[in-house]
């Protein structure tokens, strides 16, 4: 671990303007993804801005909607019964991260920038684009079952490893920042980068961007929805792939559908084209079955990944069979 | 009196570990003692061709960089007789003597600073560059390379032959991964030098030999080096061997003049302490049609690094689970540009099961026949392959209650016609075996005049519960309440005890601190209804003391000593996503006496938890274009949680097993992972008719 100078924020324009100007400073929030990182030697900041003290962590829900401040821990947003009742695939994808531990320490902010799984990433004894440009891709054949089948390029085909963040774009969420220039409020579904050449920049977040808050918008689909995670053991693991998917349903017709997926993409995935052969159609088994068979159209299989291809359209179609109580 | 043996005492220990009294070695801190980060190679095969310590040795509070350039020559004195924990062929890795590099993540470089953060940080300045060599990084290089005989071969009969004339065959093809420890406590070492005499305060499950070979290493008299280990956070097979990291604990604390402490860090300990080799068998079975065997041939392969050839007992349930007359078995090793593997839970004997246990539920199916009347109709009455009489055995109680308890004669025999909801429902069995040895070993008992009594062995603890069994053996010798007698285990100051692996503890030490007890109390001629205070009176002396050392006797050669277990498990499959789930595990144990029944069933619990990430979840996952495990941390490298974990119900038949000790107890550790993942697998392929013979079962090897 290379040494560290460490400060607490007193105020956001303060933490902006520090992290903007210092080369190599980060800030630090609930530092369960910046510890492992500092320990393994992937990233080495000269200094931690802990931004804790920040006044960000209420939970606010209306009738349009919520908001979640940046440092709202994770277990208390899954906690809020609120939350639980107007957005179960958030509480649900929550639920289903790590572990209480964790969600204990973690905050909402924090979560959504935590970096890739992909095993090279994390060994610094190996090459890897993303840890440092140009040395190489050493998953694209090796040990990648847990990388992408989707959004990969030729230079980085890791996986975005959350699961709010996913729920997040499936119900149309905004990420609201604070930096150098103001505040500014952008789909969550943006703040992602697929690697493309540049797998080494990956959120549009420039230097000193402090994210403040997002904000959930309300209705039927929000309401009615599910975030299904498939993986190895029952709990505390990635996903090896998961699906948000919320519905709404109105005389046995669907109007509208969410369908996102998770831990078989470079970024939170969202998938227009199999809410689109959904909405307008009757709500059963078959149309779900359609709809979710074409779930991986498009991957890219690299060998122990390719699993993902068969086991995608399937957690998409339950899902989509369980909020449809169709399951 | 009536004696606490064969009660359910709870541990002894338990408030030390849960108030965080319990010491582990790392805890240990010595005046002044100074911190060591270690730098490891990051190719698999070469040599270092240059180093670049400058900025290392600039860097805030280093006191010294050790390198094989400035390091001294050890002596590394050789052994008359090798410890029996290392390998028979080959030589232990040398540290910082050569430039050679014979696997990634060899230490290569130390560092000693004043604080731990200090001694990392310099380390990772530590510039290195290699003249890297063409490695065997794959098993099917190493089978390539000349292979090793390794144990070679074993023949009862005429096999080959048999199975030829066999009415029904089954023939196949098993692969067991990569495997480690993965205990909860990192492996740590103290160093404190005094003069020529060394303290070493280190995890290992037997400071005796942990002593002898450091002592080798620096040509010490055996003498000089006291071990000190009175507590083990796991170590399943890790703590046998005295692995690099503790030389390089003395060699640093002697180069700065300081003790030091070196505790590795969670990928570190892929490369340091060895694991469970990755092994392809081969089994093949004949039988008539009633389901009597008439030959099995089992051939495994397993890797061994290029330094050391690691053979384990995959092999042995082979020869003597089932009655048979023709059995051949073939064991050989390929080498692989990898550290040397090493004894994990059930050595050999758990890889061996799986495959065996899995081909025979195969047999059962080309049968038609249950998989549990096919274990009864071979049934070994006795151990044919030493043609020996069992001292005891159980088995057949252990089938009955387990299949009685698990409700076996539920089971549908059809696969994928048993179902709970959308999920397929499996029922599968295996039976569990582990040789039972005893050891030589050494006890002192102390009685004092307060009615207290103090007993000693150098043995160790790493979860099993020896402070309690032992304080209970001596209690009862004694006729002491259990709160009156302490004993203390885990350094070299006290009587020598053996090895704690291979489930001897319990019968060797757990005899010596019986007959340790049983001499005080003659010294003392302590008769009923005299206290011992009033027996010391009369003596004119506080305290009396008494010093037992025990041998096995010729029972071994008169009788074969095993323990025994049939194991039970039900799976749901979601045949969809490849999900498989266990709610229920039942295994019967024969286990000799039962000393004491809550932590017998905490050993056959951690068996069952073990085995099940067997099954389903634990390997390395290998790169061998870097030769490095890449899953080295918590996080990806699976073990289960308890959320996967369902019912699990430990049964044990009676026994108590004087034939192979005077304590009755045949030795309950090892066995408790054996037979599980057999279990697991065989109930997955009667869930979904699909029959998976490589670990662990993953998700994609289900979706189908
Ligand atoms: C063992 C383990 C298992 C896990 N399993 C899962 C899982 O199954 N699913 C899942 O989704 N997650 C999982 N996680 C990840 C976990 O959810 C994240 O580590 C956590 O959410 C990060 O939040 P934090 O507050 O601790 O972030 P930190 O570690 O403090 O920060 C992470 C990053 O975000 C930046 N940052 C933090 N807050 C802000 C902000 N407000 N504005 C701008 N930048 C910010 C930091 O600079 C840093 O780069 C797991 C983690 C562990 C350790
Ligand atoms: S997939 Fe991306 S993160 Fe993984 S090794 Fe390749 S470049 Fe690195």
């Amino acid at each position: 671990m290379v040494p560290f100078a460490y400060a607490a924020a007193a105020s956001a324009p303060a933490a902006i303007r520090h992290v903007a100007q210092r080369r190599d400073a980060e800030f630090i929030a609930g530092g369960t993804d910046m510890l492992q990182l500092l320990q393994d030697g992937v990233r080495s900041p000269s200094e931690l801005i802990d931004i804790n003290r920040l006044p960000m962590t209420a939970i606010e829900v209306g009738p349009k909607g919520a908001r979640l401040g940046a440092l709202a821990r994770m277990a208390d947003v899954a906690d809020d019964p609120r939350i639980r009742a107007e957005f179960p695939m958030v509480a649900e994808a929550l639920l289903a991260s790590a572990s209480p531990q964790v969600r204990n320490m973690a905050s909402i902010g924090g979560n959504l920038l935590q970096r890739t799984r992909c095993l090279y990433f994390r060994d610094v004894a190996t090459p890897c684009n993303r840890r440092a440009p140009g040395t190489g891709c050493p998953a694209l054949d090796g040990e990648n079952r847990l990388n992408a089948i989707l959004g990969g390029s030729v230079h980085c085909i890791a996986t975005y490893p959350g699961d709010l963040a996913v729920a997040l774009v499936a119900l149309d969420a905004d990420v609201h920042i604070d930096g150098t220039r103001g505040e500014r409020t952008i789909p969550v579904e943006r703040l992602h980068r697929v690697p493309g050449d540049a797998p080494h920049l990956e959120t549009v977040l420039e230097p000193g961007d402090l994210i403040t808050a997002v904000t959930i918008p309300a209705g039927a689909a929000a309401r009615r929805s599910h975030y299904l995670k498939v993986r190895d053991r029952a709990s505390f693991e990635f996903a090896l792939a998961s699906a948000a998917v919320g519905l709404e349903v109105d005389g046995g017709t669907i109007r509208a559908a969410r369908v996102a997926v998770g831990g078989v993409a470079t970024v939170p995935w969202r998938l227009r084209h199999v809410e689109e052969a959904l909405v307008g159609r009757p709500l059963s088994a078959d149309v779900i079955h359609e709809a979710a068979r074409t779930s991986s159209d498009g991957a890219e299989p690299r060998g122990r990944n390719a699993f993902k291809v068969a086991l995608l359209p399937r957690t998409v179609e339950r899902a989509l069979r369980t909020v449809g109580g169709l399951a | 009196m009536s004696g606490s043996i064969g009660r359910p005492v709870s541990r002894v220990d338990g408030p030390a570990k849960v108030t965080g009294a319990a010491r582990y070695a790392a805890e240990f801190a010595p005046v002044d003692v100074l911190h060591v980060a270690l730098v490891g190679s990051t190719v698999p095969k070469g040599r270092i061709a240059a180093l670049d310590t400058r900025a290392a040795q600039k860097a805030a509070g280093v006191r010294a960089v050790i390198t094989h350039l400035n390091a001294p020559r050890l002596p590394y004195r050789p052994f008359d007789e090798r410890p029996e924990v290392d390998p028979s062929v080959g030589e232990p890795l040398r540290v910082f003597q050569g430039p050679e590099v014979r696997f990634s993540g060899q230490p290569i470089a130390a560092v000693v600073a004043d604080t731990l953060a200090q001694a990392r940080h310099a380390a990772a300045l530590v510039g290195v560059t290699y003249a890297a060599q063409a490695a065997t990084t794959t098993f099917e290089g190493g089978r390539r390379r000349a292979p090793k005989a390794g144990g070679g071969e074993t023949r009862r009969g005429a096999a080959v032959q048999a199975l030829g004339n066999a009415a029904v065959t089954v023939d196949a093809v098993y692969v067991h991964p990569r495997e480690h420890h993965n205990a909860m406590e990192p492996h740590a070492t103290v160093a404190l030098w005094e003069g020529e005499r060394l303290t070493l305060w280190d995890k290992t499950q037997w400071v005796n030999n942990d002593a002898v070979e450091i002592a080798h290493v620096f040509g010490l008299p055996d003498d000089h080096v006291r071990v000190i280990c009175p507590y083990v956070g796991g170590a399943f097979g890790s703590g046998l061997r005295t692995w690099p990291h503790v030389t390089i604990a003395a060699l640093a604390a002697r180069l700065v003049g300081r003790p030091v402490r070196v505790e590795l860090t969670r990928r570190e300990l892929y490369t340091s302490v060895g694991f469970r080799p990755h092994t392809e068998q081969r089994v093949a079975l004949g039988a008539r049609r009633d389901g009597r065997l008439t030959a099995l041939i089992h051939e495994a392969t397993a890797q061994t690094s290029a330094y050391e050839e690691h053979t384990e007992e995959t092999l042995s349930p082979a020869r003597v689970t089932y009655a048979c007359p023709n059995v051949l078995t073939r064991y050989r090793l390929v080498e692989m540009d990898v550290n040397t593997p090493t004894h994990m839970r059930a050595p050999g004997v758990a890889t061996g099961l799986f495959a065996l246990e899995c081909a025979m539920d195969e047999l059962a199916v080309a049968l038609d026949m249950d998989p549990l009347e096919l274990r009864l109709a071979n049934y070994a009455e006795r151990n044919e392959e030493d043609d020996l009489p069992w001292s005891s055995k159980e088995l057949r109680a252990c089938y009955r209650m387990g299949a009685e308890r698990f409700g076996w004669s539920r089971r549908a025999p059809a696969p994928r016609s048993m179902r709970a909801g959308a999920w397929l429902v499996g029922y599968g069995m295996a039976t569990a075996l582990y040789p039972a040895y005893r050891s030589e070993a050494s006890a002192s008992a102390t009685v004092f005049a307060d009615g207290t009594a103090s007993v000693r062995s150098a043995a160790s603890d790493m979860g099993p519960g020896t402070y309690t069994a032992m304080t209970q053996v001596a209690a009862d010798v004694l006729e002491l309440p259990l709160d009156r007698v302490r004993f203390e285990l885990g350094d070299t100051a006290l009587p020598k005890a053996p090895v704690h692996g291979g489930s001897i503890t319990m019968a060797s030490v757990g005899t010596a601190v019986q007959a340790a007890c049983e001499a005080v109390r003659a010294k003392l001629g302590a008769a009923n209804g005299r206290s011992y205070a009033e027996a010391l009176r009369e003596h004119g002396v506080d305290r009396m003391e008494a010093t037992a050392h025990v041998e096995p006797g010729d029972e071994s050669k008169r009788f074969s000593s095993w323990a025994f277990g049939a194991l039970f498990a039900e799976v749901r499959v979601d045949v969809d996503l490849g999900i498989v789930r266990v709610p229920r595990i039942v295994g019967a144990y024969d286990v000799g006496r039962v000393v004491n029944p809550t932590t017998a069933r905490s050993q056959c619990l951690g068996g069952m938890v073990g085995g099940l990430g067997m099954a389903l979840l634990e390997q390395a996952d290998w790169d061998p274009r870097f030769g490095r495990v890449m899953n080295a941390n918590f996080a990806e490298y699976l073990v289960p949680v308890n959320a996967d974990i369902g019912e699990l119900q430990v049964l044990f038949a009676p026994g108590d097993d004087r034939r192979f000790n005077p304590l009755g107890a045949k030795g309950l550790a090892e066995i408790g992972l054996c037979g599980v993942a057999p279990a697991i697998a065989n109930a997955v392929y009667h869930a979904t008719g699909r029959r998976l013979r490589t670990l662990p079962i993953t998700l994609e090897a289900v979706l189908v």
